[in-house]
C-alpha cells in the first residue's frame, strides 16, 4: 500500500483522501506528509506558473515539475472555460496558450507536426503559440507566465 | 401538519424560488448545448433544462465523431460534469415541435436557446440522385455510429470503385472508414452491423471529388495527415491539379500554407511509394462538379458525369468555379454525397430562413415580449461549418449574451420544465440523466464482450427500455 501511495502525485493523493471511505478528516494535504517518503523532495520540485486570461485576470498556481500546463489547470481546478477538451490527446486546440518569445525559445522541445496541425485551427494563432498539453514544466520554467487567448471570438460570426 | 398543507407550503416555497432564479431551456444536447450550459453554470445562478430529441445526450460527439477518433470524444467527460450539476437537468426523448411547442417553452422559461444543429443532408438536385447506392454521407456516418434512424441503411460494398462528392472532414471520415484495415475498426465503438458489412467490402479505389482546387479544400490538416498515413492505402493526386499551386504557397496564411505543403509533399511522393495487391487507392480529384449520375436498368449507380471547372478570380479565397464544356466520366458503383448538412425548422414558430435560424450574434429578434427570449447557438445559428472548437466559441459567446440579458432582467417568474413535465410525460417516455447512465453502463458492458470500448444500442425502444429498467436486471438478461 505504501508503495502505491509513494507513486501517486500529490494532487491525486489529495483527491483520494477527499473521496475516501474514512470521511473527510484528511483534507489538509500537509498532514499526509509522513505517509510519503518522497514528499520532502517534492517540496523542492514545485514551480509557480501564472495564466493570464484575456480579461486581465491572473490565475496563479503551483505546479509539479513534470506536469504539463494542462495538468496544472486540471489539478488546480483553474477556471479556464472549455480548457483541455480532448484531455491532452492532441485532437483539439482548446488548451491554446501564447508564450513570451523568450519563453517560447527556451522550451526544450519544438512543437511536433501534430501539435502544429491543431494550432492551425486555434483562434488568434501567433508565432509563439503552443498547446498547453504539450508543455512540460521544468525547474527552469519557474515563474512562467502564459497568456490564454479568448475563445469566444468566433471567426464565423 | 397535514400532507396537504405540506404540499401547499412546498408549492409556496418553490413558487418563491421561481421569482429568484432564472430558468433556461436548451433545446438539443449536443456540443453547442452543453458548452452553453457550461458557461451558464459558471457565470450565473440559474436552472438549466437540457431537452433532447434522442433518448441519449451528446449529439454529434456520439453520432458524428468518427469511431476511430475516441480522443475527440473525451470532451464527453466535461459535458458529464455539467450535466451532473444540481441545477442542470437532462430530458431526453423530448422533441421540439412534437412533444412541446416553442411557444410552450417560451411561456415557461426566461430564456430558450436552440442548439439542435443540422441534421439533414444537403442534396445536389441532379439527375438520378435517387439511384441505388447514391448515399448521403450523413446517413453513412449515422449508420456506422449507431444513429437509430440510420441503422437499416441500404448499402452495397461489392463494387471495387466508389466516389465521394465533397472535400470536407466528413468526406475524409467516410474515406477513412472505407479504406482502413478492418482490424483497426474492430477496436473502436463502430456499430457491429456496420463492421460486418465493412468486413465484406470489395472497395479498392476511392475518388474524392471537389468543385474547386487544392487551395480551397475544406478538410483540415489533421484529417489529411491521418489519411496519408493510413496503412495499406496509397494516395494518388493528379499532378495537373497542382499547376501553379506552388507559386501561391509563400503568400498563404499559416494554416492554409501548411495543408497545401502537405498535399504537395504527398504529390511528390506519388512515384516512390510501393504498391502491393492489398493496397487500396485514394484518389482526390479537383475542379469537377457532378452533372448527373449514370445508372443501369436496375437503377443502380454505375458512374458520375462530371463537369470540368476552371477557377476565376485573383484571390484563392474568393475564387469562383466556372463550368467549362468539358466532361469527365468516373465509373463507380457507389457514391457518397458529402456536400454539407442543413438544419430543419423543428417548430412552426422557429424563425427560419436559408437553412438557419435568423439571428443577430445568437439573439433571435422577435416581438413577442411576454415570452422568454429566444437564442440560437451552434450549427443551427452559424451554418454547418467548423470543428468542435468553433462551436465551443460560438456557444460561449451566445451564453454570455444570455447571462448579460438575464442579469438585466428584474424578476424571474417562469416555472421551467417541472410545471409541464406531466403533460409531456403522456406523450413520450422521458429519459433523464440517471436513465442515460444506465444506458451508458449497458453499452460499455456490451462492448467489453466484443473487445470494443462500447457497443451502441441502435433502437430507440431498447434504449428507453434500459433507461427505465433497474440496471442489475438488465445486466442479468444480457
Amino acid at each position: 500500500m505504501f508503495r502505491t501511495v509513494k507513486n501517486l502525485s500529490c494532487s491525486k493523493f489529495r483527491y483520494l483522501l477527499r473521496f475516501n471511505d474514512l470521511g473527510s478528516n484528511c483534507i489538509d494535504s500537509k498532514r499526509i506528509v509522513p505517509f510519503s517518503t518522497s514528499s520532502l523532495a517534492l517540496k523542492d520540485e514545485k514551480v509557480k506558473v501564472c495564466f493570464v486570461l484575456n480579461d486581465g485576470k491572473r490565475l496563479e498556481a503551483e505546479a509539479k515539475i513534470g506536469d504539463t500546463l494542462l495538468d496544472v489547470v486540471v489539478n488546480n481546478d483553474l477556471n479556464i472555460e472549455g480548457y483541455g477538451a480532448c484531455e491532452g490527446t492532441l485532437t483539439c486546440s482548446t488548451c491554446h496558450v501564447i508564450l513570451k518569445q523568450e519563453d517560447y525559445d527556451r522550451l526544450p522541445e519544438e512543437p511536433s507536426d501534430e501539435e502544429r496541425d491543431m494550432l492551425d485551427l486555434a483562434y488568434g494563432l501567433t508565432d509563439t503559440s503552443r498547446l498547453g498539453c504539450q508543455i512540460t514544466l521544468t525547474k527552469d520554467l519557474d515563474g512562467l507566465e502564459i497568456i490564454v487567448p479568448e475563445t469566444i471570438n468566433d471567426a464565423r460570426s | 401538519m397535514t400532507f396537504g398543507n405540506l404540499r401547499t407550503l412546498n408549492r409556496f416555497y418553490s413558487a418563491n424560488n421561481y421569482t429568484k432564479i432564472p430558468r433556461v431551456c436548451i433545446v438539443g444536447a449536443g456540443p453547442a448545448g452543453f458548452y452553453a450550459a457550461m458557461h451558464l453554470t459558471k457565470n450565473i445562478q440559474c436552472k438549466i433544462d437540457l431537452i433532447e430529441k434522442l433518448p441519449v445526450p451528446f449529439g454529434l460527439i456520439r453520432y458524428g465523431v468518427a469511431p476511430d477518433h475516441p480522443e475527440v470524444k473525451n470532451v464527453i467527460n466535461q459535458f458529464t460534469k455539467v450535466a451532473q450539476r444540481p441545477e442542470v437537468n437532462f430530458y431526453g426523448n423530448v422533441t421540439l415541435g412534437k412533444d412541446i411547442t416553442l411557444n410552450q417553452l417560451r411561456q415557461h422559461y426566461d430564456a430558450v436557446l436552440l442548439t439542435y444543429g443540422a441534421e439533414k443532408d444537403k442534396t445536389l438536385g441532379i439527375e438520378n440522385e435517387n439511384a441505388k447506392n447514391v448515399i448521403g454521407a450523413r446517413h453513412f456516418v449515422g449508420w456506422y455510429n449507431g444513429l437509430p434512424s440510420n441503422k437499416d441503411l441500404e448499402i452495397d460494398l461489392s463494387c471495387d470503385t466508389a466516389a465521394i462528392l465533397g472535400q470536407g472532414n466528413v468526406a475524409l471520415d467516410v474515406a477513412r472508414i472505407l479504406l482502413s484495415p478492418i482490424d483497426e475498426l474492430r477496436k473502436t465503438d463502430i456499430t457491429e452491423h456496420a463492421l460486418n458489412i465493412l468486413a465484406g467490402s470489395k472497395i479498392k479505389q476511392l475518388y474524392l471529388i471537389g468543385r474547386r482546387g487544392p487551395l480551397q479544400v475544406a478538410f483540415t490538416i489533421k484529417e489529411l495527415r491521418e489519411q496519408l498515413k493510413l496503412r495499406d492505402c496509397k494516395t494518388v493526386w493528379r499532378p495537373e491539379d497542382f499547376q501553379n499551386v506552388i507559386n501561391e504557397v509563400p503568400n498563404l496564411p499559416r494554416p492554409r500554407k501548411r495543408i497545401t505543403e502537405l498535399m504537395l509533399k504527398s504529390l511528390n511522393e506519388n512515384e516512390t511509394c510501393s504498391i502491393s495487391n492489398n493496397t487500396k487507392m485514394f484518389k482526390p480529384i479537383f475542379f469537377r462538379s457532378p452533372k448527373k449520375f449514370i445508372i443501369n436498368d436496375k437503377n443502380n449507380v454505375t458512374g458520375i458525369e462530371l463537369t470540368c471547372n476552371k477557377l476565376e478570380g485573383e484571390n484563392w479565397e474568393s475564387q469562383k468555379c466556372i463550368p467549362t464544356d468539358e466532361i469527365e466520366v468516373v465509373n463507380c458503383g457507389l457514391v457518397f454525397r458529402s456536400i454539407g448538412y442543413k438544419s430543419i425548422k423543428a417548430d412552426e414558430d422557429v424563425p427560419f430562413s436559408n437553412g438557419l435560424v435568423l439571428n443577430e450574434r445568437g439573439c433571435v429578434i422577435d416581438e413577442a415580449n411576454e415570452l422568454g427570449k429566444l437564442y440560437v447557438a451552434g450549427w443551427l445559428g452559424t451554418g454547418p461549418v467548423g470543428v468542435i472548437l468553433h462551436t465551443m466559441g460560438n456557444a460561449f459567446q451566445v451564453a454570455k449574451t444570455i447571462c448579460d440579458d438575464l442579469k438585466n432582467k428584474a424578476d424571474y417568474s417562469k416555472s421551467g420544465f417541472a410545471e409541464f413535465k406531466d403533460i409531456v410525460k403522456d406523450k413520450t417516455d422521458i429519459v433523464d440523466w440517471e436513465g442515460w447512465q444506465k444506458i451508458d453502463k449497458f453499452e460499455i458492458e456490451e462492448g467489453k464482450k466484443r473487445g470494443k470500448p462500447r457497443e451502441k444500442i441502435c433502437s430507440v425502444e431498447k434504449i428507453i427500455e434500459i433507461a427505465k429498467s433497474e440496471f442489475n436486471i438488465v445486466k442479468d438478461n444480457s
